[in-house]
Parts: structure tokens; sequence; C-alpha cells
């Protein structure tokens, strides 16, 4: 894949998130530097406790680090513990988040699920219903637009959390085990679907998973152990 | 997308409860209001009604409604000499309880200066007002009776010709108005054997003075008839009630009665004050403890609710924050279904209470003032009671969606 700066998405370099004090402190992420490109996907492995989820924290920008630059689509957004922009804007603009459950909201049907994504960063409601059914179509889920969550099962809820996290033609989506609630078959398909997603929507993005079936998937594999970043060894 | 209503949409069994049940607090609280307004009215209606301009009464009483007043009748031709009196004219009022139909019935009398005051200033509802001097009477529908119902009142029997509404008195008992010597007779009723009794008394006590031993006929007179002795006095009303003629100051007027050293004297609102300043003041301020006490208790229980219902969406509020909606769209969620189940709660608080307060004893009357209060009052603690929900909400953290 031929990739520039241009194209960057995500640069995070020198990333330390410290928890407690003293004999207490517990260091989550240890000097993590990473830097995804738009179009491009890449899984991020690791055991329990290895410090994906804090990662995944930081670079979702819900939790400032103690050092170290996140610098999303070419914009510095944290200098250490410092937010050099409002985050939460930033967070609807720029990023699309996803899962192990979909966390749809439960009295929202799948359109005004992700109808809601691009209402509440204000845009038009007649532009934000053609987007959502456009989207819904796009990954197989169109004829559920009406329906609850709660009528809908794990794939189809798990396809509509994607289209809402793709509702804002976000730069970076952030994938936390999204397959973990599915069987294989399903699970990979949700994988495949990432995959499409980051070529054909032009999007970065980050998928956490202990799945090793469907590594092939992806562009790039990153390992994560006592909270450092490391390139992924094959079995 | 209104998040508010679409929440309410999904949970509509429970916030309909909910408002149901705020509604019937809210009604309460209401009807509270609407009990002391018209207590106020009970209370001023028949000062209202009669429309005198002063009220004439036994000195250093505060009668005639307040408390019992007994002056002489004789002092309505007093007071015709004064100058500005266009007219004035006795007036007797006294509650009695009797069993009509095997049912106890409280009516308070109202004695009218026949033929100077026929009571054309009744409300009447039914039936036509007083035609004659005596043996007929117009009653409020709230005794229950109908027109041509008969009643033993004293040693007489009344009928009713026609019906009031809403003339109660200041404790909440049906007025009944007759002529003045009817209400009197009634008021002064003495049976055959107290009044044998009482004559038997007087020619005794006519014997133990030296009057009867040197004039021994006039025991004859002594044990007689009342009305035909007259070192007794004229009968006892309870008031005199003058109108003044136009262009009088009412004030000056009542000064120059009052200064006679027998009666006091009080104008319409000096009337009406005693009766509110009375027992009307008491239970204004027990009804207000308990509308405030109501009050309290439907802001707490709304807080615990929407408290509720917050928790129940702390979940989806993270996820919220979590995908970057700004703080207003998580106050406007919480703070939009607080509004509206106090708005919905107040609604079916009126329209419930209109249907309801009809059937009440007493009269509720709700006064535009106090709609408008309550409905400011109910938004203040509708937004109150959604702190606390909010403090949860804000405390939501976006973290915990990865976990």
């Amino acid at each position: 894949m031929n990739q520039t700066n241009d194209n960057l998405a995500l640069h995070a370099a020198g990333l330390t998130k410290v928890y407690g004090s003293g004999h207490t402190e517990v260091v989550a992420v240890r000097d993590v530097s990473i830097e995804v490109h738009r179009g491009e996907i890449v899984a991020l492995l690791g055991p329990s406790g290895a410090g994906k989820s804090t990662l995944l924290t930081l670079l979702g920008l819900i939790r400032p680090p103690n050092t170290g630059q996140i610098t999303i689509d070419g914009t510095l957004v944290f200098d250490n513990h410092q937010a050099k922009v409002n985050v939460r804007r930033f967070r609807r603009q720029k990023f699309g988040f996803v899962f192990q459950k979909a966390n749809l909201i439960p009295f929202l049907t799948a359109a005004e699920n992700i109808r809601l994504a691009m209402e509440i960063d204000d845009q038009p409601a007649r532009a934000s219903r053609k987007r959502a059914m456009e989207l819904l179509e796009y990954l197989g889920v169109a004829e559920r637009a009406d329906n609850l969550p709660s009528m809908l099962s794990g794939g189809e809820q798990q396809r509509v959390a994607v289209a809402r996290a793709l509702a804002n033609h976000p730069s970076l989506i952030l994938a936390d085990e999204p397959t973990a609630a599915l069987d294989s078959v399903r699970g990979r398909q949700v994988m495949e679907l990432f995959r499409k997603v980051a070529h054909e929507q032009n999007a970065g993005v980050i998928v956490v998973t202990h799945d090793h079936r469907a590594l092939d998937i992806f562009d790039r594999t990153l390992e994560m152990e006592d909270g450092a970043l490391r390139p992924h060894r094959s079995a | 997308m209104n998040l508010a209503t679409k929440d309410i949409g999904h949970n509509l069994a429970r916030f309909s409860l909910t408002t149901v049940g705020i509604g019937l607090l809210l009604m309460v609280v209401m009807g509270m209001g609407g009990i002391y307004r018209g207590l106020v009215k009970e209370a001023t209606l028949i000062v209202d009604r009669v429309g005198a301009d002063i009220w004439i009464v036994q000195k250093d009483t505060r009668g005639p409604f307040a408390e019992m007043s007994r002056i002489p009748r004789d002092l309505e031709d007093r007071t015709l000499p004064v100058p500005g009196v266009e007219t004035s004219f006795g007036f007797v009022s006294y509650t009695v309880q009797r069993s009509y139909k095997g049912k106890p019935l409280r009516l308070t009398l109202q004695g009218l200066d026949w033929p100077l005051d026929r009571g054309l200033w009744l409300p009447i509802a039914a039936g036509r007002g007083l035609g004659q001097a005596h043996y007929e009477m117009v009653v409020d529908k709230t005794s229950g009776l109908q027109v041509g119902d008969k009643l033993k009142l004293g040693k007489d029997i009344y009928t009713v010709v026609g019906l009031t509404k809403g003339m109660t008195s200041p404790s909440g008992d049906a007025m009944v108005f007759m002529a003045l010597t009817d209400a009197q007779a009634v008021q002064f009723d003495m049976s055959p054997e107290s009044i044998r009794i009482e004559r038997t008394a007087r020619v005794n006590r006519l014997f133990n003075i030296d009057l009867g031993q040197t004039q021994p006929q006039l025991s004859e007179r002594a044990g007689g008839l009342s009305s035909g002795i007259p070192a007794l006095g004229t009968s006892m009303i309870s008031a005199v009630l003058v109108k003044v003629k136009p262009g009088y100051d009412v004030d000056a007027v009542a000064k120059q009665i009052g200064s006679w050293p027998e009666v006091s004297v009080y104008t319409e609102d000096g009337q009406k004050q005693l009766l509110l300043n009375g027992f009307v003041d008491r239970s204004r301020r027990q009804l207000g403890l308990f509308k405030a006490l109501l009050l309290i208790i439907s802001t707490v229980i709304m807080a615990l609710i929407l408290y509720t219902l917050t928790l129940d969406k702390v979940h989806d509020i993270a996820m919220l924050k979590l995908i970057g909606a700004r703080t207003s769209v998580i106050l406007g969620l919480i703070m939009q279904q607080a509004i509206l189940l106090g708005v919905i709660g107040y609604c079916i608080a009126y329209i419930l209470g209109q249907w309801i307060f009809p059937y009440f004893p007493r009269q509720v009357v709700l006064v535009s003032y106090d709609l408008y209060l309550l409905a400011i009052i109910v938004l203040v603690i509708s937004i109150l009671s959604s702190l606390l929900g909010i403090w949860r909400a804000m405390r939501a953290d976006p973290s915990e969606i990865l976990s």
C-alpha cells in the first residue's frame, strides 16, 4: 500500500499512561508510538491486561495521556495531558467507535441510532436521514432501518454499530473486540466488513482482537505486552 | 430527533403511571388551594351578597358571624334619622341541626327583614324567592332539600319555595333564608312546659317584691304573654344592617353610629376582615403548610423517579458522551423529561380536579392566579427534581463502554 504523511489518520508518539502513584503505581501504557494511515486496517493483539483497552481510551481521546502527543488528521490533539482542541467535538467529527457489544441506544431504531451520530454534530435532519439509509444499505441491513435494537440479531446490531461509526465520515475507526460476541463465521464477516470500510471509506481502522484466525484480513498486526507495543510475531 | 420523547415512547407505561401519580399529588395540592379559596368565598359570601354598607352589632363583639351578637330590634328605627342612612333592616343568623329523613341536617338560618328585605339578591337556582311573611324558606342546594319539601322548625312547618346555589355559611353549612320574625320564632322557641315554668317564676318573683304585695292584680299580666309586659325588652336580633345614601361617606356614617355606647360598627370590608382574620386565617395557614409539604413530597418523588430513569440510561449516556454528544444534549434529555413529567402531571391534576372537586362537600374554588402560580411552582420543582439525575448523568464515564 502506497502511504504518505498527508494520508496519516493517526500519529501518536511516546504515549504513556500511569494509574495510581507510589507503590500502587501501574504503568498501563509505556512509551507507545503508532501511526495509522487512512484506508489502512490494523489489528492490535495482546493478552488481557496488556494495555490494549487503555491505549484505545488514549487514541480515542477518552482519557488524556500522561506524556506523549496524539495527532489526528494532521491536528495535534493532545500534547502530554494538555488537550489542544475541543476533545468531544473532535471525537464526534473524526472518530467512529465499535465495541464488543453494539451499544446501540435501545429506544432508537437502527436508522435513528445512525442519525443520532450526525444530528449531535448539527447535520440537517434530511441529510442525516439520507446518509443513514445509504449506510444501512451499504452494510446490508436497510430492511431493518425501522427496527429497535432489541429486534435485531447480534450480527445485525454490530452492522448498525459500524454504520453509526461511519456516519460522520471518520478519519479513524476504533474497534474493541467487535467480534467477541459473534460466532466464527459472523465474526469473519464483520472483520471483512471493517476491511471493506477502511478501503472504500478511506478511514484508518484499529481493531483490538483476540481472534487470530482472521489476521489475514489486516494490513498490519501489532501486539501489546505489559503496556508496550511491538510488531506481531506470527506463530 | 428528540431523545426525551423517544425514551418516553420506549418506556410509555412506566412514564404514564408516573405522570398519573404526580398528577394525583398535584391535584391534591391544587385542591388545597381551592379549599382555601372556597373557605374565603364561603366566609365572605353572605357579606358580599347582602351588600350592606354598615353592620351594627352588640358592643365589643365581632358578630354576627365570628361570634354571637344580640342587639334590640328597635335599633333599626334609631339608625334611620342618622344623616346618610338610606335604609336599615334587622338581620338574624344562627345555626341549627335537625334530623331530616333520618340524616343530620345542619342549616344556618338567616332572617330577612320582610318586607324591607325580600331576598331579591339571592341567587335562585330553582323555584322562587320568599313570597309571604311567614312559613316559607329558600334553602341552598347543598342541604339536599328540594322545592316543595316541608321542614318543622320550632313549632311551625316551613315549605321550601326556592333553592340557591353556592350559598353556604363560613362553616360550610347550607344557608336558609326566611322572614326575620320566623327566624326569631325558631331561635327563641321554647316548649310549652318551659313557657309555663317561666310564667310561674315571673309571678313568684313579683310576689317576692313589694310591687306584688301592693298591686296583686299585676300577677295576671306577669303570668301571661311576654309581649304583654312592657318591662321586658323588645325581641333581640343579631345585627342591624345599614345602607348609606349615595354621596355620603360610609366611614363617616359608621363613625357616627359607632359613637353610640351600646353598639360596635363595622363597614362591609371590616366585617369581611373579621371573618377572614378569624377562623379562615388559621385554616389558610394549615392548608398552606399541607400544600408546602405536598410540593416537597412531589419534588422528592419526581427527583427519585427521574434519578431512576437516568440510572437506567447511564450506559446510553456514557455512549452518547463517547460519540461526542454535547453536555446540552444530555441535559436536555433529562430536563425535558422532568418538565414533561411536571407539565403532563399538572394537566392531569387540572382535568381530574375539574371533574372531582364539584363532588367535594365544601366548595373548592380554582382561581386563575392560584393555577398560574402552581404552574410556575411545578415548572421550578420539575427543574429542581432533574438535578439529581443530571448529577448522575454528568458522572457517567465514556470509558465505561470499553469495560
